[in-house]
């Protein structure tokens, strides 16, 4: 006969209950957004001063989850970035060459003389005069080499050495190029994220894609350009010594000098011929701050860590009366007299800067250098009044859609209709519950997949109807029927929602951002909708048919 | 009283003119591809690459003039297309100004957008820039693979699920239904030159999933009245399990293409074409399941004994209580 355990009754309930709670806070989304931002904000571990005003009161013992709004609904900037790797491999063979050239010069008399190749394929090559002397000078410089620090490969070097005609050329091993690129990853998220934190915007997201490639997503910002300025300038300083000015950008500047010019674009740009070696860079740095000088134009006032300081105060206290200059990304920020020895460690950089760019120059030089430069390969910028069109129109959408399957239901199935309205009510609190608890992102496909869910709902119980229906036409007992009628469509509802769920987790595993948003959702809905038909209209026709005790049904 | 889609027993001979259900879906490929050939799909940036900008502003538009600021810029092929919606407001005069791939691997840059907004704020200084999206033709070219290999993915998940689940003849059955529906929505994509962008293969994906559902229901009935009428002919069984599971089909379709109906005309043109797509896919996903995927099987034809497998892999789900 048609039953169901105690137990079971029991358990279905709780969870229709829990989901109800979890659900809940969605329901005043901004005053518990707002709580959240404030309870935040007080805790210890957050002492940037921010206070946040909170007006609405949201008992702690209750779960204050939301269902995260993704981009096209709150706006906001999304930018995939790749960060240009091979970069790193030039500056090392730069900081190679010094000792490679100290090594081959101690056995001068067998290799004879040696001059670089200019290259920049991330290769040191190196011109020996002494062809014979090749498979010597191919040891000399394997004895330079390291073992990489991998896990994977223990054993092998870094570098490798092969040599063409009379030329040496020395390449990174494939083991210490995958260390690198790792090494050059994890760097560039990390200051990406100190810079993005540093404008302070709620829950940025940050995300290693692929081997070589940066998502960030940051809700609030008015536009990816304003992202990419943050995040896509280097912003590695050095100070440098000057060697003489020069007239264009023509000039050449000689070997271990470089030319670069000035950072002003606005009237005339100036060159100059600098020492390629920097005196201190910005690792030195320890801090940097907006300010202003001593004309009261906006200047960045920074301090270097002890061995910054030292050696900024030994090259000064040696140079005094000669121009060094600040170098930012391979522009000449400017370039003054040394006039006392600076042995405070501290000091101020004035170039014609605006307001915004002092504090902006001040923020990247704290977050750090990027240890690479970057090519944006997408991007994306979403208004904020967009996304809360998109969510008004979602919404009306909805509560359309619904109502007019509620009302088609009670039309078709009477009584039974009512029972899988109350389910499928419940379906939808479900949905927003898992949705709050996985901490999912609601996207606008995202909305079309609850909508579509909502649709295909109804559709275990109807297979279920239809079956009471036909069992009833067998004129067994209106229990029986029912409970044949669950059973013998449990199959096609497994079978049916399964395929569905396939689909779901394959558009998961291969799609990104609104896409995956959609998968979650319509995922999601499968299983709630599953749950909602097969326990909870079961659990409610059970209770009334214990209470009606009907003789006959109409389905 | 209640309202009834189809008569409470319903007995349609659904094969009895089956030729006819086949031509008219093999000259809908037909002309699926032709189109598809010729015209071809309107890809969005997500696929082709280049720059979409989405300006909104409360005095009218006249896009002659947007092209007249916008050429002398030096961006290339630009396309400005008036955007009207019954959601927007009687003030809000929506374009897209779309902009074709610039040449590198980069998305657009910051001077080639910033142009574009001083140029359009020059003539009309309450413009708004709520959307402004840009893809890299490098990005574009992979997303095109990934989708590709997406609509792959899922139907050899999916032909393997009802292999295990059905029979090979099963299988092959609904994957033939399957391919019908994308094709004739990438058709009618191609035929009214619909944006054909990412958030289409999820619409797609969403159809596979379906198209699945409904076929699979069918399937299963098909399974069931073998099992029961072990002496009639095929045909006959499948005519039976077509009507008996027609009411439910039908109910289903409705309550689904109320919801994207309703989310069609009110939803905004965001997602319109998104939306589009899946009606689009339960029509012709509804029509499969009932006409091809059941001809198909007659076709092939199918295994008549199922007693053995009542016992394993038939029912495997048998035993949940529910």
């Amino acid at each position: 006969m048609l039953q169901m355990s105690a137990i079971k009754r029991v358990l279905i309930l709780l969870t229709v209950i829990i989901g109800v709670v979890f659900a809940a806070p969605n329901i005043f989304y901004k005053n518990v957004e707002s709580y959240n931002d404030s309870f935040e904000a007080s805790l210890p571990s957050n002492s940037n001063g921010k206070t946040v005003q909170n007006s609405f009161w949201w008992p702690r013992f209750l779960p204050s989850g939301l269902v995260n709004l993704g981009l096209d609904l709150r706006g906001g900037a999304h930018l995939l970035a790749e960060v240009n790797v091979e970069e790193v491999y030039d500056d090392r063979m730069d900081a190679l060459w010094p000792d490679a050239r100290a090594a081959l010069r101690a056995e001068r008399d067998k290799v004879g003389t040696i001059r670089r190749v200019v290259t920049s394929l991330g290769q040191l090559r190196i011109k020996i005069s002494n062809k014979d002397a090749l498979e010597l000078a191919e040891n000399i410089i394997l004895g330079l080499s390291q073992p990489v620090s991998s896990m994977n490969l223990p054993g092998s070097r870094d570098l490798t050495v092969s040599s063409d005609n009379d030329e040496l050329i020395v390449e990174f091993s494939e083991p210490e190029k995958l260390a690198m690129n790792d090494r050059t990853m994890k760097q560039s998220l990390e200051i990406i994220r100190r810079r993005v934190d540093e404008v302070g915007t709620r829950e940025p997201t940050i995300q290693r894609q692929g081997e070589r490639r940066i998502l960030i997503q940051v809700p609030g910002i008015g536009s990816a350009d304003e992202l990419k300025s943050l995040i896509g300038t280097t912003a590695r300083l050095t100070f440098q010594e000057v060697v003489r000015r020069a007239s264009s950008s023509n000039e050449a500047p000689g070997s271990g000098n470089v030319l670069y010019p000035s950072y002003d674009k606005s009237d005339g740009r100036e060159f100059y011929v600098l020492k390629k070696v920097a005196v201190v860079a910005g690792e030195d740095l320890i801090d940097a701050q907006p300010g202003f000088d001593q004309n009261g134009s906006p200047s960045v006032n920074f301090r270097f860590n002890p061995t910054g300081a030292k050696k900024f105060g030994i090259f000064t206290s040696n140079n005094v009366g000669s121009p060094f200059a600040i170098v930012l990304d391979s522009e000449v920020i400017s370039a003054p007299v040394i006039r006392d020895a600076i042995m405070g460690g501290s000091g101020q950089i004035s170039g014609n800067f605006s307001m915004e760019e002092s504090t902006e120059l001040s923020v990247l030089l704290r977050a750090g250098a990027l240890p690479a430069g970057m090519t944006f390969l997408e991007e994306r910028t979403i208004g904020p009044e967009l996304g809360q069109d998109s969510i008004d129109a979602g919404k009306i959408a909805c509560i359309v859609g619904f109502l007019l399957i509620l009302v088609f239901m009670f039309l078709s199935y009477g009584l039974f209709g009512i029972f899988a309205n109350i389910a499928l009510i419940i379906n939808v609190v479900l949905i927003f519950a898992l949705l709050s608890i996985v901490g999912a992102t609601l996207t606008l496909p995202g909305i079309a997949g609850i909508v579509l869910t909502i649709g295909m709902a109804v559709d275990a119980n109807v297979l279920v109807f239809e079956r009471i229906r036909e069992e009833l036409k067998t004129s067994k007992g209106p229990a029986r029927a029912i409970e044949l009628g669950y059973e013998k469509a449990l199959s096609a509802i497994l079978d049916a929602n399964i395929t569905t769920f396939i689909t779901a987790v394959i558009l998961f595993l291969i799609g990104s951002g609104p896409i995956r948003g959609f998968s979650i959702t319509l995922g999601l809905g499968i299983l709630t909708s599953v749950f909602s038909a097969i326990y909870v209209t079961r659990l409610i026709i059970i209770m009334w048919f214990e209470r009606a005790r009907p003789k006959k049904i109409e389905v | 009283m209640r309202l009834k889609l189809v008569r409470s027993e319903t007995n349609f001979n659904f094969f009895k003119k089956w030729k006819l259900w086949i031509t008219i879906s093999l000259v809908l490929i037909f002309f699926s591809g032709v189109s598809l050939v010729v015209m071809g799909l309107n890809y969005g940036i997500d696929f082709r690459g280049g720059t979409t900008i989405r300006t909104e502003s409360s005095l009218d538009v006249d896009v002659s003039r947007y092209r007249k600021v916008l050429e002398p810029l030096g961006l290339g092929d630009i396309s400005i297309s008036e955007v009207f919606d019954p959601t927007f407001r009687d003030d809000q005069n929506v374009t897209q100004v779309r902009i074709e791939a610039q040449d590198g691997d980069q998305s657009i840059t910051v001077q080639a957008v910033l142009s574009v907004r001083e140029a359009l704020s020059l003539i009309d200084p309450n413009i708004k820039f709520p959307l402004v999206e840009s893809v890299g033709p490098k990005v574009s070219g992979e997303l095109v693979t990934v989708a590709i290999w997406a609509i792959f993915a899922a139907i050899g998940a999916v032909l393997f699920y009802i292999w295990l689940r059905f029979e090979w003849q099963f299988a092959l059955g609904a994957v033939a239904a399957l391919v019908h529906d994308i094709f004739l929505t990438m058709g009618i994509f191609s035929t009214i030159q619909i944006k054909f962008d990412l958030a289409i293969i999820a619409a797609l994906l969403t159809i596979v999933g379906y198209s699945l559902n409904d076929t699979v229901v069918v399937f299963d009935r098909v399974r069931e009245n073998l099992r029961k009428y072990k002496k009639k002919p095929l045909d006959e069984v499948l005519n039976l399990s077509i009507n008996e599971t027609l009411s439910r089909t039908l109910m289903t379709s409705v309550t689904t293409l109320l919801a994207l109906t309703s989310l069609y005309v009110l939803g905004g043109d965001v997602i319109r074409g998104f939306v589009f797509a899946m009606i689009w896919g339960v029509l012709v996903g509804t029509y499969s399941s009932v006409f091809i995927a059941g001809t198909i099987l007659l076709y092939l034809g199918v295994k008549r004994d199922w007693s053995k497998r009542l016992a394993n892999s038939g029912n495997q789900f048998g035993d949940i209580e529910a």
